[in-house]
């Protein structure tokens, strides 16, 4: 009998900040005040903000339990499908944290700057080397803003070339941002089905792309953990009708020096840092979103711009067809020195990386796949999508197997996504995973799916050893209360 | 390498079971002519000492390592962060989680973040914040582009005495829609002249940033008023929160959005990012707002707890009608932000930015003794702009290892000379000295 890693324990209850303290308390040294007090302006003074006031001890007790509540990728699996949730260096946080980095000012004159504009400098390079692209913008503040910043280099393209486009084929396997990021430049999201075998047919583009499409966004590996094999011509099709490229790069994990996007086709391409060079997500953010691209569009890159001439390195915003800003600074900074620190700890051991992502993937495929209906049966990349089609007949949902999985220790796989699937169950391991937590993972949701046939209602009440259940997700969004 | 727990046995047992031979044969789906031959050209890898040796060595080259007193604020700036908030902040529950999809194993962020919302919006004084956008920058673009989407007008005028990062990120946010942007000047004292909006027509909102980026108070009534007039929303921008412990928020002048950079409030500067996109709105709004929410819910056993909520406006739901395509944000810093401003709280936080203000004040007296001309008249909080009576005052301060503020004629012809300083609680009056006993040599 497997001795899964989920089990109960004492957790604390701990209310809303404002329900703790006292008027008088205060968390903080403040430095010695050695100027003398100054009246501020009557006509722009206000009240002192509505805070609440609290002791040392009880900011620490506060935030420790909170955390309690948080399932981390350093609590345990974390398969979520596309979002590549695998360890975090411990060193990288204190790289991050030097005073050298942490307390530096972005505006200070670049020749005080370059230790970190060298930081950036050597990423751009290693970036392009991995992706077999030309240059690299550091700035997009995460893989959305990456998208933005793609479709509007393309935009920026096409009008230099005097001719405006108004579509952007965008097919069903792509990630969920990708139509939003689209439609913020103004494009209309044309889509367009996969085949039979979950990847696109050159035909079904071929059919979609004229010369009013400004390109196609594709994610390969798609979303069904597919290498979307007819890239290639694919890619040729959209060229001859004068468009372009777009990569959506969040599943890198799977190709790391086993395929380089520029050599296949692509024109633009961005990455996600803290998906595929293991920085850690905050809980949300932030991450960083690079952009990758060929020759052709390198003139449009955001500025400022990262120069190095003979060993030294200054920003640069000279460059008048750029497409702009998009940062309040350069980016975010402290993320790139994390995953610059990864590439330089693994070297040319990435396509390592990739390959056990790949291997770990597949294994979970071959050993769940008769558990879980497999929506194709094919071999896979870092990812493989399932559904809850098996567990229709006992009313079991995808949703109610993978509660009961939180209960077993394991954080759920990314569930009803892509939309392509009915139910969808999509899992990513990652190569951070040993074979043994696989293997629990594996025996979980073997375990689950024969609840589902025994007890199907202990699932639908499931998680039950979590601080709460299942939460009312409609009447909160129905009377939203949004503050305290 | 010591992130990867594969051995060869397991290697081996694992490609037993899926079928295949080999590691290289996993990749058979990709056609021949999309592999890549040959290995990446990437350096050899480094071990943990050496990593470390090589980052702190880079690190040192920089003004931060070399013990330069900095005086630029303009968007990021230099607070003390108490070291609770840092230890907190690397507890690994917070910083290895994903966003909180799942409420019953996240509720540690997700109660963190509604804490942030509330203790964001009492601070601006508006009726809902969200849990945060990407920066300052993306924030006031999204604030653009929420105002044209309510109004349905599309055309904003914005201060030129926003700070010009942020404009120019507008700009490049606006480049493919056809929206367009027309720039309010400044008055003599530093703060937005109103006046050409009459002949400006129809607009979404009147767009100011309060301190300003030459850190001057702006008059928010006026603003108001302008936008009242003009039937546009009025949008408030902000690259120093902090100012808003002592100074009327923007949410007192009716703000109908409340936008900005969250840095001050915890977070390193870290040559620039990641910072805080903070983001407030009024309630009838909510529904327009870029980004998540986190609300209140209660569970099967009625018991209280939070999740994410209104996602229909969000990218996954609604797909290219999204109200933004944001996905990931800043939560941990948001996280952070909560976290400084609970730890300071009611009174800690007042006085932090009473002393930045005092600080500052006493810094200007002490230049306009040394001869310094301060152009704007209007009341500042810790940034102002000053002309220094030498030339070579800049450069001597630097080779004293003082950063003494930002230059601004790449920002403002009209302002040759002259530069941003920015004082905050980290400076000593020693330190404020120091620098005024160079000036005017």
């Amino acid at each position: 009998m497997t001795t899964f890693p989920g089990a109960t324990g004492l957790v604390f209850n701990e209310p809303p900040l404002w329900e703790m303290g006292k008027p008088g308390r205060c968390a903080a040294d403040l430095p010695r005040r050695d100027v003398e007090r100054r009246q501020i302006d009557n006509a722009v003074a206000g009240d002192p903000p509505d805070f609440p006031e609290l002791s040392e001890p009880e900011i620490v007790r506060h935030y420790t339990r909170l955390s309690q509540w948080n399932f981390g990728v350093d609590s345990g699996m974390y398969p979520l499908g596309s979002c590549t949730m695998k360890y975090n260096p411990k060193l990288h946080e204190k790289l991050a944290a030097f005073r050298g980095f942490a307390e530096l000012h972005p505006l200070s004159p670049d020749s005080l700057s370059q230790g970190a504009l060298k930081v950036m400098s050597e990423l751009e390079r290693l970036l392009a080397e991995i992706t077999g692209m030309q240059a690299v913008s550091l700035q997009p503040a995460a893989g959305a803003q990456g998208e933005l910043a793609g479709m509007l280099l393309i935009h920026a393209y096409h009008k230099k070339k005097c001719g405006r486009r108004t579509k952007i084929i965008i097919p069903d396997t792509a990630h969920g941002t990708n139509p939003a990021s689209a439609a913020l430049c103004g494009y209309e999201p044309i889509p367009v089905k996969s085949n039979e075998n979950g990847i696109l047919s050159p035909e079904s583009i071929a059919e979609a792309m004229d010369d009013q499409t400004a390109g196609i966004m594709v994610t390969n590996p798609n979303t069904l953990g597919l290498f979307e094999e007819h890239i290639k011509q694919i890619a040729e099709i959209v060229h001859r009708k004068g468009g372009l490229v777009y990569c959506d790069g969040a599943n890198m994990n799977a190709v790391m020096g086993i395929v380089r996007m520029g050599e296949i086709g692509v024109d633009v391409l961005h990455l996600n840092l803290h998906k595929t060079f293991s920085t850690p997500h905050g809980g949300g953010g932030p991450g960083a979103g690079p952009i990758c691209v060929r020759k052709h569009l390198e003139p449009f890159l955001p500025v400022p711009r990262v120069v190095e001439r003979k060993g030294s390195y200054a920003l640069s915003s000279d460059f008048p067809d750029s497409i702009g800003k998009l940062h309040s600074f350069y980016g975010n900074f402290s993320i790139m020195v994390r995953a610059h620190a990864y590439i330089l700890s693994m070297g040319a051991d990435l396509k390592r990386v990739s390959e056990l992502a790949v291997l770990n993937a597949n294994y979970i495929k071959e050993r769940l796949k008769g558990t879980l209906h497999l929506a194709y049966d094919r071999p896979c990349m870092h990812e493989c999508v399932f559904s809850d089609k098996l567990q229709k007949k006992h009313k079991v949902t995808t949703l109610d197997m993978v509660k009961r999985l939180i209960d077993y220790g394991f954080h759920p796989p990314t569930v009803y996504f892509p939309l392509v699937v009915d139910g969808a169950i999509m899992i990513e391991p990652t190569e951070t995973e040993s074979k043994e937590t696989i293997d629990a993972f594996i025996e979980a949701f073997k375990t689950v799916a024969v609840e589902a046939e025994q007890y199907p209602d202990q699932l639908r009440r499931a998680p039950g050893r979590t601080k709460v259940r299942r939460l009312d997700e409609t009447s909160a969004a129905r009377h939203p209360c949004l503050g305290g | 390498m010591r992130y990867l727990p594969h051995t060869d046995s397991d290697v081996a047992a694992m490609l037993a079971v899926i079928g295949v031979r080999s590691l290289e044969e996993l990749f058979s789906p990709i056609p021949d002519d999309c592999r890549l031959r040959g290995p990446l050209t990437l350096p050899e890898p480094l071990n943990e000492w050496e990593l470390e040796g090589y980052f702190e060595l880079l690190s040192n080259t920089t003004a931060a390592a070399q013990g330069f007193s900095s005086f630029i604020g303009a968007g990021s700036y230099d607070h003390f962060i108490p070291e609770s908030n840092r230890q907190l902040l690397s507890r690994s529950e917070f910083y290895t989680a994903y966003t909180p999809y799942q409420p019953e194993i996240s509720q540690g962020t997700l109660q963190a973040i509604y804490e942030y919302q509330t203790l964001t919006a009492r601070l601006m004084q508006m009726e809902v914040a969200n849990a945060s956008l990407y920066d300052g920058a993306s924030s006031l673009a999204e604030a653009l582009l929420m105002s044209i989407r309510i109004t349905k007008k599309p055309t904003v005028a914005i201060s030129r005495s926003i700070h010009p990062h942020y404009r120019r990120v507008a700009q490049t946010y606006f480049a493919p829609t056809g929206y367009s942007a027309i720039e309010l000047p400044h008055l003599s004292d530093g703060r937005t002249d109103y006046s050409s909006l009459q002949q400006a027509g129809e607009v979404a909102a009147v767009v100011v940033q309060s301190p300003n980026f030459f850190g001057v108070i702006e008059d928010l009534d006026s603003a108001a008023e302008a936008a009242r007039a003009h039937d546009a929303l009025l949008i408030v921008s902000f690259t120093e929160p902090l100012a808003y412990g002592i100074l009327k928020p923007p949410g007192k002048y009716g703000a109908d959005i409340a936008c900005g950079e969250g840095q001050s409030l915890g977070i390193p500067q870290s040559f620039g990012g990641p910072g805080l996109g903070i983001f407030a709105s009024k309630m009838q709004y909510v529904r327009n707002m870029p980004g998540r929410l986190v609300g209140r819910a209660q569970d099967v056993e009625g018991r209280g707890g939070y999740v994410l909520t209104l996602a229909t406006r969000e990218q996954h739901i609604r797909r290219q009608k999204a109200t933004s395509n944001i996905c990931t944000n800043s939560s941990l810093c948001a996280l952070a932000a909560a976290m400084y401003m609970a730890t300071l709280g009611k009174t800690g936080f007042r006085e932090m930015a009473q002393l930045n203000h005092d600080k500052a004040e006493y810094l200007k007296d002490r230049l306009r003794e040394k001869g310094c001309e301060l152009p704007f008249s209007g009341p500042t909080f810790n940034e102002f702009v000053v002309r220094f009576p030498n030339p070579g005052d800049y450069r001597r301060l630097l080779e004293r290892k003082v950063l003494a503020g930002l230059p601004l004629d790449a920002y403002y012809p009209e302002l040759k000379d002259h530069h941003l300083l920015c004082v905050t609680e980290t400076k000593s009056r020693s330190d404020l000295d120091a620098l005024a006993e160079e000036v005017g040599r």
